[in-house]
C-alpha cells in the first residue's frame, strides 16, 4: 500500500519536500513508516527519534497504519 | 474558552478582556516573546511553522484539560506562526478564575504542555547569517 507522509521542519528540509508517498506492506506500523522516512533522509543530520502522528494524534511505534491515514513525522517541537 | 493559531500580531490585552467575568477574582496573562540570545547565539528574528490542523486540535485539548482540572471556562490562548522579530509575542495565555492559586496553576500547566505537545517548530536566524531549527539535533 502507499501511505502519504507529512514532513515538517528539519525532516522537510532534509528530504526536500513537505509530503512523500512511501510504499509499505499491508500490515505496516508507525515504526515501519518512520524507518522508511529515515532511510530517505539517511545522508542528512535529522533528529533520530521524532514522534509520529496518525490522523493528528500522537501514535505509538506499534500502531498499524492504513493507506487512508494521514501520517506525520513530528521532530522535536519548539512552540511557546 | 477559545484557542487559535494565528498569523498576525497578538493583542495580549484583548485576551485579558475576553476572560473577564464578575465571578473571577484573579486574571493571569502570560506572554511569551522572542528574545535576543538563545544558547549563546545572538538572534535577529525567527520563523515559526506548524502542522496547523493538529496544532489547533492539540491546543484546544490542552486548554480543555486545564479548564476541567481547575474548573474555569475563562481561558483564551493564541499562538502565532510566521516571521517574528525580537520582542514580538509568540504566545499569549489568559486565564481567569475566582481565586489566584488556581489561575496561576492553570496558566503554568498550559504553557508547559504546549511546549511539550504542540506541533510547532522554530527556525532561528542569527546575527552571523546562520539559521537553524531549534532542537534540531534531537
Amino acid at each position: 500500500m502507499k501511505v502519504d507522509v507529512l514532513l515538517f521542519a528539519s525532516y522537510a528540509d532534509a528530504i526536500g519536500a513537505s509530503r512523500v508517498a512511501v510504499e509499505l506492506p499491508p500490515d505496516a506500523t508507525v515504526g515501519d513508516v518512520l524507518a522508511r522516512v529515515r532511510q530517505m533522509a539517511s545522508d542528512k543530520r535529522v533528529p533520530e527519534k521524532p514522534m509520529v502522528a496518525v490522523n493528528k494524534r500522537y501514535a505509538r511505534d506499534d500502531q498499524r497504519v492504513s493507506a487512508t491515514d494521514e501520517v506525520a513525522i513530528i521532530p522535536p517541537v519548539a512552540g511557546g | 474558552m477559545r484557542t487559535a493559531i494565528v498569523e498576525h500580531r497578538i493583542d495580549a490585552c484583548a485576551l485579558l478582556d475576553e476572560v473577564a467575568q464578575d465571578r473571577n477574582g484573579a486574571s493571569i496573562l502570560f506572554v511569551g516573546t522572542v528574545r535576543d540570545i538563545n544558547d549563546g547565539s545572538p538572534v535577529t528574528a525567527l520563523d515559526y511553522s506548524a502542522y496547523t490542523d493538529m496544532a489547533e486540535t492539540e491546543l484546544a485539548a490542552i486548554v480543555l484539560e486545564a479548564s476541567e482540572r481547575w474548573s474555569t471556562p475563562d481561558i483564551v490562548v493564541e499562538h502565532r506562526i510566521g516571521s517574528l522579530g525580537l520582542g514580538d509575542a509568540s504566545v499569549a495565555i489568559a486565564v481567569a478564575h475566582p481565586h489566584r492559586g488556581e489561575a496561576y496553576e492553570a496558566s503554568r500547566y498550559i504553557i508547559e504542555e504546549l511546549k511539550r505537545r504542540l506541533p510547532v517548530w522554530k527556525r532561528e536566524h542569527y546575527v552571523d547569517g546562520r539559521s537553524e531549527w531549534v532542537n534540531a539535533a534531537g
